[in-house]
């Protein structure tokens, strides 16, 4: 323990020193907040950041909201090879595998659905692909919803969205399940 | 009769309006203060219409989420006062200001109107009787609730709130020697004379500077705010209002603010000058050099209730500070501070003072 010295003790000088910190910050970020709502300077007089209006850039190797990756002719490249769902240590992934027109081409998923609800984002699906079909490079976070269900993502929801731009931002809409209240 | 009453009305009403605004205002103020001196933006989303107006429409927001909250009341609770003890906290800090001077005399068609709710030859003791009252309401929350934490927060409201009225009441002590009274327009009326050739206003800061720092700490305590809230201590050790939702838990918080605004108005009244402006007198400004600007009785009597809501509003950004500064005194560190820090100062500055007005002759 350490033991206070008299300047301390009488305790005064310490508070007036810290009443010094705190003020010199509120009158430093007052004037920045003036400034900037007056045009005169860009300076912000907060370090946060407005979430839904402002978003800081995420990193690309952030793992977001899955999406399966199409073919030429918009088609998935999914196999159904079931090598996903095998490693999904939260068993959220629910794939049935039917037969693809094209001969070349073994099994093609007729059901792929990612249930969010107990996805835990370890990015295993990703590593375990050999068609490099599911990727989670949506920049989409933001996917809440009312009931279990709606935390649901079918095929059609994950084949219709789009890798996100370079800085982060994602190019396709939140998909917004069709339950969740505005 | 019926001018006098209309007046007597307007009176009540200006202090009600000034006070009840402030205190309800004051939640705004510490959101904002606070974010602002950490570096945020604070509450900004509530809006009407798309119009946020800077967060200003929080309060409102908070009103009715508060009304409309449920009103819940345990099951052993003394039920009489258990209701009435939030009313008690905010009446008595509600009627406090009435005897705070909030400007001079104000003559109108040969009338003298005071302004102040109530002219009281003991205004000081007013105050502090009505402060010492509303630790009734904190006590009564405490103990009515049927829940041990909040009995014991009860307690530490009340032995909070006697160490800081004494030394409270002992640190006034000093300025009332000086200003020989304790009504306290006369006191602020006597703080409009001017030191060393006119240069410097007599104000209470000037003549009792420590007084100034005892009665604004002792003043802090009986706010029950951080850096003295171990009464409510909301963060771990939790206080007397823990069985309270609703508005009643409202109106506990909004006791603390009024609170807050009273010993604001004390505090400038007794220390900052109250509504004197330097160099105004009631003929208009005289400045020290001999320059002299006539004003109208008007002008004079507005720049005085100008000064004093500003005045009030600059201690209510420093005791602001001070709660977004500090950490909390443990309970201990509190009662020592109070009984062996102020008190004993306070007794000091009494002594201190006596002697110089012996050696200086009476005032």
């Amino acid at each position: 323990m350490t033991r206070l010295n008299l300047r301390q003790r009488f305790y005064l000088v310490e508070v007036l020193s810290g009443l010094g910190l705190t003020a010199t910050h509120f009158f430093r970020n007052m004037g920045r907040h003036i400034a900037r709502a007056l045009g005169r300077s860009g300076v912000p007089g907060a370090v946060t950041i407005q979430y839904p209006e402002e978003r800081r850039p995420y990193s690309p190797r952030l793992r977001s909201l899955h999406r399966l990756v199409r073919r030429e002719d918009g088609s998935p490249r999914c196999v159904a090879c079931m090598m996903c769902e095998t490693v999904c240590p939260a068993h959220c992934i629910y794939i049935v595998a039917d037969e693809h027109p094209n001969p070349e081409i073994e099994k093609v998923p007729s059901r792929f659905d990612i249930d969010l609800g107990k996805c835990v984002f370890c990015g295993y699906c990703v590593e375990a692909c050999p068609e490099d079909a599911i990727r989670m490079d949506t920049g989409i976070l933001e996917f809440s919803s009312y009931s279990r269900g709606g935390m649901i993502y079918t095929k059609e929801m994950l084949l219709s969205l789009e890798p996100a731009h370079p800085d982060g931002r994602p190019r396709s809409p939140i998909p917004i399940p069709p339950n969740r209240r505005p | 009769m019926i001018t006098d009453l209309g007046i007597a009305f307007g009176r009540v009403a200006f202090v009600m309006f000034f006070v009840l605004n402030l205190g309800g205002l004051l939640t705004w103020v510490e959101r904002k203060q606070s974010a602002i001196m950490q570096d945020r933006i604070g509450a900004n989303r509530a809006s009407i219409f798309g119009f946020r107006v800077m967060g200003l429409l929080h309060p409102l927001a908070d009103g009715i989420k508060m009304l409309t909250k449920e009103d819940f009341r345990p099951a052993r609770a003394d039920r009489f006062l258990f209701v009435l003890a939030p009313f008690v906290s905010v009446f008595f800090a509600l009627v406090a200001f009435a005897s705070i001077p909030f400007g001079d005399t104000l003559l109108v068609a040969g009338r003298e109107i005071p302004l102040q709710a109530v002219t009281l030859n003991v205004g000081i003791l007013y105050v502090l009787a009505m402060l010492s009252l509303g630790v009734y309401g904190v006590m009564m929350a405490g103990w009515s609730s049927a829940n041990n934490y909040a009995l014991l927060g009860g307690q530490r409201a009340a032995a909070l709130m006697i160490s800081a009225e004494i030394a409270i009441g002992a640190s006034i002590m000093g300025v009332i020697m000086i200003y020989g009274s304790l009504n306290m327009q006369d006191i602020v009326r006597a703080q409009g004379r001017h030191f060393l050739a006119g240069w410097i206003p007599a104000w209470g800061i000037v003549t009792q500077p420590l007084a100034f720092i005892l009665f604004l700490t002792a003043g802090i305590a009986a706010t029950k705010r951080i850096p003295f809230d171990t009464p409510e201590s909301e963060s771990e050790i939790i206080g007397y209002f823990i069985e309270y939702s609703g508005m009643k838990f409202g109106m506990f918080a909004m006791a603390d603010f009024l609170e807050t605004v009273v010993i604001a108005g004390m505090t400038t009244s007794l220390f900052l000058g109250g509504w004197q402006v330097p160099y105004l007198d009631a003929g208009g400004l005289r400045l020290p050099w001999g320059w002299v600007w006539p004003l109208p009785h008007l002008a004079v009597v507005l720049l005085q209730v100008g000064a004093f809501v500003v005045k009030v509003c600059l201690m209510i950004f420093f005791m602001m500070l001070v709660r977004w500064t500090l950490p909390r005194f443990r309970y201990d560190q509190a009662m020592r501070l109070g009984w062996l820090g102020l008190f004993p100062l306070s007794i000091a500055n009494i002594v201190l003072t006596g002697l110089v007005l012996l050696a200086w002759g009476n005032r």
